[in-house]
């Protein structure tokens, strides 16, 4: 029988967390801080390792014998080939000026998120087996050996960082942490331990060209869905063309964007703005997916991917390719793309049709990113815009983590805003630009069932926003990315709820006055205009 | 009211120790930066809650809850109910501020005989805890309705697109058959 305690033992609680290292506090899964497993079908798809049925809660993960083996063979393969990760695993003095600047630290209080613990949980290991000190001293030297219980912290924590990149700004030696956390993945995927939200919709863009897996009549369906709506608030039928050889442009967005709100009013806007410039250019239902989820499994899948880009360009004969809003869509892009698969020299360095202007910054990949097209335009006077249409909303800014850290796009979306907006406001300076905090769902983390782990990574960010609601009543927040506009309404929603989220062409499209078009009763997601009340 | 009076003139102390009581159910490098970093947009975690405190101990002290008693108080819960706590943990926190003042003010309440004032305070802070029990199951229920609406609109929308698949099947059989004949294999890995 046990014993009863007594009152005065009952009234001690102890507060404090147990006090062991790091290395002897193994991964505790809980609910809502992770993704379910890969389905053995995407595996199979993407002829990955290892496809079966398992969950991450099972206590068997159904590996092969020599898993260790396998990992560490995967781990010297890669210090090989990628100079930088043997620097990132060597270098690091454990300063902590990474610590505190994750967005899953400071909103989950767990000190495995700090960037510099979470690399330190691969790095013990490199040193455990790669390094003398290590070899030798083991723990002394920050060094262990891989076992199941590691395997599965790497698990959890590196399907616990959204690749941001926001703590490579603050660390002296400029390590990328994320390329840490690439490479962590791509060993896990060599044991076939990848999460089903990033192997499914990179599975379905391999067979289909996009991450929904949408056919092509699907997508062609799913705009002219947009084209009705269009009609109505507008009056004017636009006829978008698909698949047109010997187009001027080609145009590469993500297909969330086709499929779910707020994003298709993004959609709605690319097509309201290239009708009105009369562009000469094309959709693709096969290059139908700017976004790579390839990139969040490993180098190969992100490239044979990517691969489709160009051979859509190559096939239908543009002259250049323009991309739609989208945050690591234009990582891979800029940074990878021309690597992996270039050099696009059947492609024309990108020229605006309608201004002239030459992007001498997209001379090598070809590919123009629309905040710089949009932003060319209104500063060549070439749209007609009436910004008091989104005098109803209050904006603020949210800088997505890829084009901001990865390629410096901060002036070009501030610029179109002001222009088709009244009323922008800017959120603290630490939270913004090259500093932004992630939405905290990137990097394939969007999923449902890791809605705690959302909200914990969102935290940050939607302090911000908060701030600025309070101070100056702020309730529309844009950003220039599909996942953005995929997760945040949920965080916005738990953190700060009565604030949108909507890409920066739904608010061009808004505020844009197009030739031949009826006066405009309500905006694209039909809400009615300032002054139009009950005659939409 | 001179329990009150006391409490009034120590609020920063009472608050400042409180709030290292929550901090420390965090682990010890996590208090450390909860504590030291001051800048709300670099630890909002720290800012919120250190705020969210100062205004529950005001309310405290106050003859009536103002209307902003559950703002603040869902301030602090909502950050918690979606960290590494235990329901009991997440808002444990409130109880702690009777055993702060207990200790701390040991002598005063026997010399001064404020045992009643006190029985009436602390049945204000059983009150706020009830509330907050409000708050942070009204903060899981979102969390679990946030899950349901993005499920429910992804199958919605799944399904609607399946309908338009069957329709259109026909209509579109050019770009699709178009699309198919560019093989996987022209793709260079």
């Amino acid at each position: 029988m046990s014993k009863t305690p007594k009152p005065d033992e009952l009234s001690k609680v102890d507060y404090t967390p147990p006090k062991t290292g790091w290395m002897d506090t193994p991964a505790e899964f809980k609910q809502g801080m992770w993704c379910y497993g890969s389905k053995p079908k995407n595996l199979e798809t993407l002829e990955f390792p290892n496809p079966r049925q398992w969950s991450p809660a099972d206590e068997d993960w159904k590996l092969p014998e020599n898993w260790q083996e396998i990992l560490l063979n995967g781990l010297k393969e890669r210090l090989d080939k990628y100079r930088s990760f043997k620097v990132f695993m060597d270098i690091c003095v454990r300063c902590g000026a990474c610590a505190d600047k994750c967005h899953f630290f400071i909103g989950s209080g767990d000190p495995k998120n700090m960037p510099v613990l979470r690399a330190e949980l691969l790095r013990s290991v490199y040193r455990g087996n790669f390094t003398t000190a290590g070899k030798i001293l083991g723990k002394l030297a920050g060094a262990r050996k891989l076992t199941y219980s590691v395997l599965k912290e790497w698990w959890y924590y590196f399907f616990q960082c959204t690749e941001c990149r926001r703590c490579s700004v603050f660390c002296p030696y400029g390590i990328d942490t994320a390329e840490i956390t690439m490479m962590a993945r791509e060993l896990l995927n060599l044991l076939g331990l990848n999460t089903d939200w990033i192997s499914g919709p990179a599975a379905n863009c391999y067979m289909k060209g996009n991450h929904l897996g949408l056919e092509p009549h699907t997508i062609v369906g799913n705009l002219e869905y947009m084209l009705d709506d269009i009609e109505t608030i507008t009056g004017i039928k636009i006829k978008p063309s698909f698949n047109r050889k010997g187009a001027e442009i080609l145009f590469v967005t993500p297909s969330g964007d086709l499929f779910a709100d707020p994003g298709t009013y993004t959609a709605m806007g690319y097509l309201m703005l290239f009708h009105e410039l009369g562009l000469d250019y094309t959709w693709s239902t096969y290059a139908s997916e700017g976004g790579n989820f390839g990139f969040f499994t490993s180098n190969e899948l992100a490239k044979r991917l990517n691969s489709k880009i160009y051979a859509e360009a190559k096939r239908l004969g543009v002259k250049w390719i323009l991309g739609g809003e989208c945050g690591h869509m234009w990582r891979v892009l800029n940074q990878y793309m021309d690597m992996w698969n270039g050099p696009a020299d059947f492609l024309l360095v990108p020229k605006s049709p309608v201004t002239g202007t030459v992007f001498e910054n997209a001379k090598s990949t070809k590919m123009v990113h629309i905040a710089e097209f949009t932003a060319d335009l209104i500063k060549h006077g070439k749209l007609k815009l009436d910004p008091k249409r989104n005098d109803h909303l209050k904006v603020t800014f949210h800088d997505s983590c890829n084009t901001a850290r990865g390629m410096g796009i901060f002036e070009e979306p501030r610029y179109i805003i002001k222009n088709v907006c009244n009323h922008f406001y800017e959120m603290d300076e630490h939270t913004i630009r090259e500093k932004t905090f992630c939405c905290g769902s990137g990097s394939g983390l969007n999923a449902g069932e890791n809605m705690e782990l959302r909200m914990r990574g969102g935290l940050p960010r939607a302090n911000a926003v908060k701030d600025v609601v309070e101070k100056y009543g702020v309730n529309m927040l844009a950003n220039i990315c599909a996942i953005d506009r995929a997760a945040l309404p949920a965080i916005l929603d738990y953190w700060v709820p009565g604030t949108g989220c909507t890409g920066v062409h739904e608010l061009v499209a808004n505020a844009l006055v197009m030739k031949g078009e009826k006066e405009r009763t309500t905006n694209l997601r039909g809400e009615p205009l300032n002054g139009m009340e009950g005659q939409e | 009211m001179e329990l009150y009076n006391l409490l009034s003139e120590n609020k920063s102390a009472i608050v400042s120790q409180w709030f290292d009581a929550i901090v420390e159910t965090y682990p010890p490098d996590t208090s450390r930066f909860l504590k030291g970093q001051q800048n709300p947009f670099h630890n909002p975690v720290g800012a919120v809650i250190y705020q969210g405190m100062e205004h529950l101990f005001e309310e405290l002290l106050r003859a009536a809850w103002s209307e902003n008693l559950s703002l603040h108080l869902d301030n602090i819960v909502r950050i918690r109910a979606i960290q590494d706590f235990t329901p009991s943990q997440a808002i444990g926190f409130i109880l702690h501020l009777k055993k702060i003042i207990r200790e701390t003010f040991i002598n005063e309440i026997a010399e001064r005989r404020l045992s009643d004032e006190l029985l009436i305070f602390e049945n204000k802070v059983d009150d706020i805890s009830l509330l907050a029990f409000d708050n942070y199951m009204k903060c899981r229920e979102k969390i679990y309705q946030l899950k349901v609406n993005e499920l429910q609109g992804w199958t919605f929308r799944r399904l609607q697109k399946a309908d338009e698949v069957y329709k259109q099947e026909c209509v579109h059989k050019d770009i699709h058959n178009e699309t198919i004949e560019f093989e996987r294999k022209e793709v260079s890995r």
